[in-house]
């Protein structure tokens, strides 16, 4: 299946790209996208531990499922305010 | 009384706004009190050029909404307003704004200092600033929602 990524701040950098498709085999869930983004786009490995997930705009755990289409963002640290 | 904006932030209306929405609840409002976060002219003995914000917009006024409900739970019949500003700001300028509307002045102020210590936590919301000599993003709080300890954090930090 497919998601759409979406990154942001120091990731987006990294990756160089805000947005990108990622295949990933059923069943997946966020932790799956992000090892998958990891091939494509190394750089953002030392993220793993630092990393949060929000699933179509909902905060999400790293272990939850995500479906074909689904809109998965990672988010880096955050420093609001 | 929710916005993530390019447009520079106005206390005046947001004051009004959340005064407007309190005006005739419970008690009515006595207090309002507000809080800007500005632009600083040095970090960490850097001189600051100017800094560059940048949000998950729809997220991040979903988590706005989330402190509103998080505070009228706490405080009941407070309102929040909060607008947090992205895109690039010079020195002096505010980056957010937050107002506070209660019946007693003392809930006012503990109220605001939630919404910020909240916002530090979980808004997602990144600064990178830009200095004389180079760059860097800031980079704070993990956000984790599930995070209870956190929430009780910032409210004892509000009722300190």
């Amino acid at each position: 299946m497919r998601v759409t990524v979406r990154l942001f701040a120091r990731l987006r950098e990294l990756a160089g790209a805000e947005s990108l498709t990622v295949e990933v085999p059923t069943p997946a869930t966020a932790a799956t996208v992000w090892r998958a983004l990891c091939v494509t786009a190394p750089a953002l490995a030392p993220f793993e531990r630092a990393v949060s997930c929000a699933i179509n705009t909902n905060f999400s755990r790293m272990s939850q499922p995500v479906a074909d289409g689904d809109d998965v963002a990672f988010l880096p640290p955050v420093s609001g305010g | 009384m929710l916005a993530v904006t390019r447009a520079p932030l106005s206390v005046d209306a947001l004051t009004a706004e959340v005064e407007a929405s309190v005006r005739t609840r419970g008690e009515g409002c006595g207090a309002l009190a507000s809080f800007l976060g500005v632009v600083r002219a040095t970090h960490q003995g850097r001189a600051v050029r100017y800094l560059e914000y940048e949000a998950f917009d729809a997220l991040a006024l979903k988590v706005f909404a989330q402190i509103q409900v998080e505070a009228a739970d706490r405080w009941p019949g407070a309102a929040l307003g909060i607008a947090h500003r992205v895109g690039r700001l010079a020195i002096g300028e505010a980056s957010v704004a937050i107002v506070a509307a209660t019946a007693h002045r003392a809930e006012a102020f503990q109220v605001c200092r939630y919404a910020i210590e909240r916002i530090k936590q979980i808004a997602p919301v990144w600064k990178h600033e830009f200095f004389e000599d180079g760059e860097a993003w800031v980079e704070g709080a993990i956000v984790n929602p599930d995070d209870h300890a956190a929430r009780a954090r910032a409210l004892e930090i509000a009722c300190a």
